[in-house]
């Protein structure tokens, strides 16, 4: 299907091919329905010569479309399991590590700095910029200061609620070089529309590049600005 | 519940006068008319608000026309702020949820119909009913209210997600938001009344003979919901208070700063929120159920099924909320529990929709205005069913949750679902409400271009949600992502407004046929139910004598008598022992 966007996450296929997966079953399910539904109104038709068939039904039948939807939504529900613990559960420790902060109306991005270490006078902090190296993993921890907000990039299949008082570990690795919106999902107030960030998937050459020029120096403490 | 019995054949002689017959009434009946007055005037607040949105969606800060009248800080000289635009959905759904929906399906069809479908005089507490209609009046009052206050309505959606909800500098309201908790705690009251009512009435005031398995799809889907009424609402009351003292009296219920849970809301939000789903949808199942067994002329197929799926359903229904969290920070481990649960309460709504193409299967079909739309809802719900599997599976709901597939799924469940119901409802016991019969033309006149605007409206926002756009943005053309879909907006609002219009002809139809439709017989459609055994409209006290019920509600098409349809209070045979068989 055109419409989903293009995909930039390894997840990202397994969750396109859970849908795809999905749509062919409800799908068929849809057509199936529908078709009887119209043909049973055309065949049934009142046209004042018979007597409809009386019947309360058939217990074969309550049997066979109980069990046979039942059976379907199952393994559904299992398939859906395994890529939930992947993408949701164990979340792996990751290459690259940063905060991101949902502030009303905006994205606040932390990095650790050269010592790779949060919290120190090293740390980096941009509004809305978040810059990550392709086929890395990439661990994001969200944090709200206000209300909640939900990091969302439509590209990498990604979305999580961030909470205020909480601190969630969400993971990502992106595949395609680029630069995706990240805009907030959960409405947030006034600004809701409109609040988002940028998130710039580089090479590994241009995205050490980019440190070079936007952290801080390893040997000169600064203070995050 | 005796009294109700002995004092209301007294009622029939003598008028009562006309505060008491129209405005505080205790019949059953005129309160069931007054809820459903209230609804429709709520839901075309609720329609207009909706169109108000989808302006701003399709053309976004452009005047929307019609609207200049409107003062500062609202709109802008006809052009709306984000702060209005998030006080305008919020309170479309809560409109069209509390005020519009419940209401008419449960306010007006449970009143009017449960003690006329179980052949009795009236419900057990009628003065219980009269409170339980005004202060859902007041409710609504309160709402409403809110517009005109300082700050506006509320406008942290309908779910009042807090901390958002909880502190007036976040979104700007600050009256607004506390009479929407008021008046969701004044419209509890009422609701709770109903529901005790309801169930007391149907456990209690059966008519001899109307054993369980007798009764009509409706009644029972209406007690089951009044049972989920009456459990889940308490719930919300105490979340509403929770938040209601967070914001007045300093507490921290749900702020992390003195040592609250933002997600306690959630839970207990959705704990009250999904019942209230299948609360806005049961009743419009039974109402489905009965147009289209009348109108195929057969019995429905397999009703015991029907009762035990409703019965599924509503207690399934306690055990999937955590399917609206699943990206909310909730333990993500529990996310496969609720999603196992939810795959689950599927299978119910599946095998009803079986048994309504087998209850069609080798009838005799007749295409009235009331079993289009009840047709109409069986093919609405069937998409909203299914699109609803694509949420239950959580990977997929990562990328589709908050966005315009969420709101695609439910106007398909509520709309095409609950309001076709709504619409077969009306056209159906429109003569027994009224005495009046509907104009079949003008009641196709509108089906119609309803059903192919509602199509057009809804189905597209599936697309959009597939390509990312979230639900609840003021302008997606902020989003570069979002531009190529831009064209879908567009043709949402021209099929949301033509959506609008196709209900003119209802309006005419109503009026005009209240006052000067042709008069109704007693039993128009050929139907079983007792309700049409009574005269149209039944007087005080609903019938001559309480009658005696000898088969269940669905003896269409039956070989013991000739007719094709079988009266449940008909014993074929004096006293016949063979008409208990046939009720089988």
């Amino acid at each position: 299907m055109p419409w989903l966007p293009l995909n930039a996450s390894t997840y990202g296929a397994d969750i396109d091919s859970m849908f795809f997966l999905i749509t062919w079953i409800t799908g068929i399910t849809f057509v199936l329905v529908q078709v009887t539904l119209l043909v049973f109104l055309f065949l049934y038709r009142d046209r004042g010569t018979r007597r409809a068939y009386y019947t309360h039904g058939s217990a074969s039948l309550e049997v066979v479309w109980t069990v046979i939807p039942s059976i379907i939504l199952v393994v559904l529900a299992f398939l859906s399991k395994a890529k939930w613990d992947e993408i949701k559960v164990d979340t792996p420790p990751g290459d690259i590590r940063v905060e991101v902060i949902g502030k009303q109306f905006n994205w606040e991005v932390v990095y650790p700095g050269p010592d790779r270490e949060f919290g120190t006078g090293d740390d980096l902090t941009i509004d809305n910029q978040l810059h990550v190296p392709v086929d890395k993993v990439v661990v994001v921890s969200l944090k709200s200061i206000d209300v909640i907000h939900s990091f969302f990039v439509p590209q990498l299949r990604i979305k999580q609620d961030a909470v205020p008082g909480r601190t969630i570990s969400v993971w990502f690795e992106a595949t395609r070089e680029g630069v995706y919106e990240i805009p907030c999902a959960e409405l947030c107030g006034f600004g809701h529309s409109g609040m988002k960030g940028l998130l710039t998937v580089h090479n590994q050459t241009d995205y050490d590049a980019w440190i070079e020029q936007n952290w801080p120096a390893p040997a000169v403490e600064t203070t995050a600005s | 519940m005796s009294d109700a019995i002995a004092a209301a054949p007294e009622g029939h002689g003598h008028s009562l006068g006309f505060l008491r017959t129209y405005i505080f009434s205790e019949d059953h009946k005129m309160i069931g008319r007054q809820f459903l007055l209230l609804g429709l005037l709520m839901i075309v607040v609720g329609g207009l608000l909706a169109l108000m949105a989808r302006w701003q969606l399709a053309w976004p800060e452009t005047q929307v026309p019609g609207t200049r009248w409107i003062p500062e800080p609202y709109m802008f000289d006809g052009y709306m702020g984000p702060e209005f635009y998030n006080a305008v959905f919020t309170m479309h759904a809560t409109i069209m949820i509390f005020f519009a929906v419940m209401p008419i399906l449960i306010g007006c069809f449970g009143n009017f119909l449960i003690p006329l479908m179980i052949g009795t005089r009236d419900m057990a507490f009628p003065f219980l009913n009269l409170l339980s209609f005004w202060v859902g009046a007041v409710a609504a009052v309160l709402m409403i209210a809110s517009f005109f206050v300082d700050g506006g309505a509320a406008a942290s959606g309908w779910t009042a997600y807090a901390p958002l909800s909880s502190i007036p500098t976040y979104t700007g309201v600050d009256w607004g938001q506390d009479l929407w908790i008021i008046s969701l705690m004044v419209l509890g009251i009422s609701s709770l009344m109903g529901s005790i009512n309801y169930i007391t009435t149907v456990v209690n005031m059966r008519a001899p003979g109307m054993t369980w398995f007798r009764l009509p799809l409706t009644i029972w889907a209406l007690f089951i919901t009044a049972t989920l009424l009456l459990l889940a609402l308490p719930v919300l009351t105490a979340a509403l208070g929770m938040l209601l003292f967070d914001r007045m009296a300093g507490t921290s219920f749900f702020l992390p700063s003195g040592g609250g849970h933002p997600l306690l809301w959630q839970h207990m939000f959705w704990f009250f929120g999904h019942p209230e789903v299948y609360i806005l949808i049961l009743p419009a199942m039974g109402i489905a159920s009965d147009v289209i067994s009348t109108f195929s002329r057969k019995p429905i197929f397999g009703y015991r099924s029907m009762v035990y799926a409703i019965m599924a359903i509503a207690f399934l229904s306690w055990i999937v909320w955590g399917h609206h969290m699943f990206q909310s920070g909730m333990n993500p481990t529990l996310g496969s529990a609720f999603m196992i649960s939810t795959m689950v309460i599927a299978v119910p709504s599946a095998i009803k929709t079986f048994n309504w193409l087998g209850t069609l299967w080798r009838g005799n079909l007749r295409f009235t205005t009331p079993m289009l739309n009840a047709l109409a809802f069986v093919s609405m719900f069937v998409i909203g069913g299914l699109s609803g599997i694509y949420m239950a599976a959580t990977p997929v709901d990562i990328f589709i949750h908050d966005t315009y597939y969420i709101v695609a799924h439910i106007h398909y469940v509520v709309f095409g679902g609950s309001v076709f119901a709504i619409f077969a409802a009306i056209y159906y016991w429109f003569p027994k409400m009224f005495g009046r019969t509907m104009n079949e033309t003008l009641g196709k006149l509108h089906f119609w271009p309803t059903f192919i605007a509602f199509n057009c409206t809804f189905f597209p926002m599936h697309i959009l949600g597939i390509g990312g756009h979230m639900r609840r943005i003021y302008n997606p053309l902020q989003y570069d992502f979002l531009q190529p879909l831009q064209h879908w907006n567009v043709f949402i609002t021209y099929s949301a407004l033509s959506l609008g219009l196709a209900q003119i002809p209802l309006v005419i139809n109503f009026f005009w046929s209240l006052f000067a439709g042709r008069k109704a017989e007693r039993n128009p459609w050929h139907a079983n139910t007792l309700e049409w055994t009574a005269p149209s409209p039944p007087p005080h006290g609903n019938f001559e004598t309480v009658p005696t019920v000898y088969h269940g509600p669905y003896e269409y098409s039956s070989p013991l008598v000739a007719e094709d349809y079988l009266p449940q209070n008909r014993s074929v045979g004096p006293g016949s022992p063979h008409a208990a068989a046939a009720a089988r």
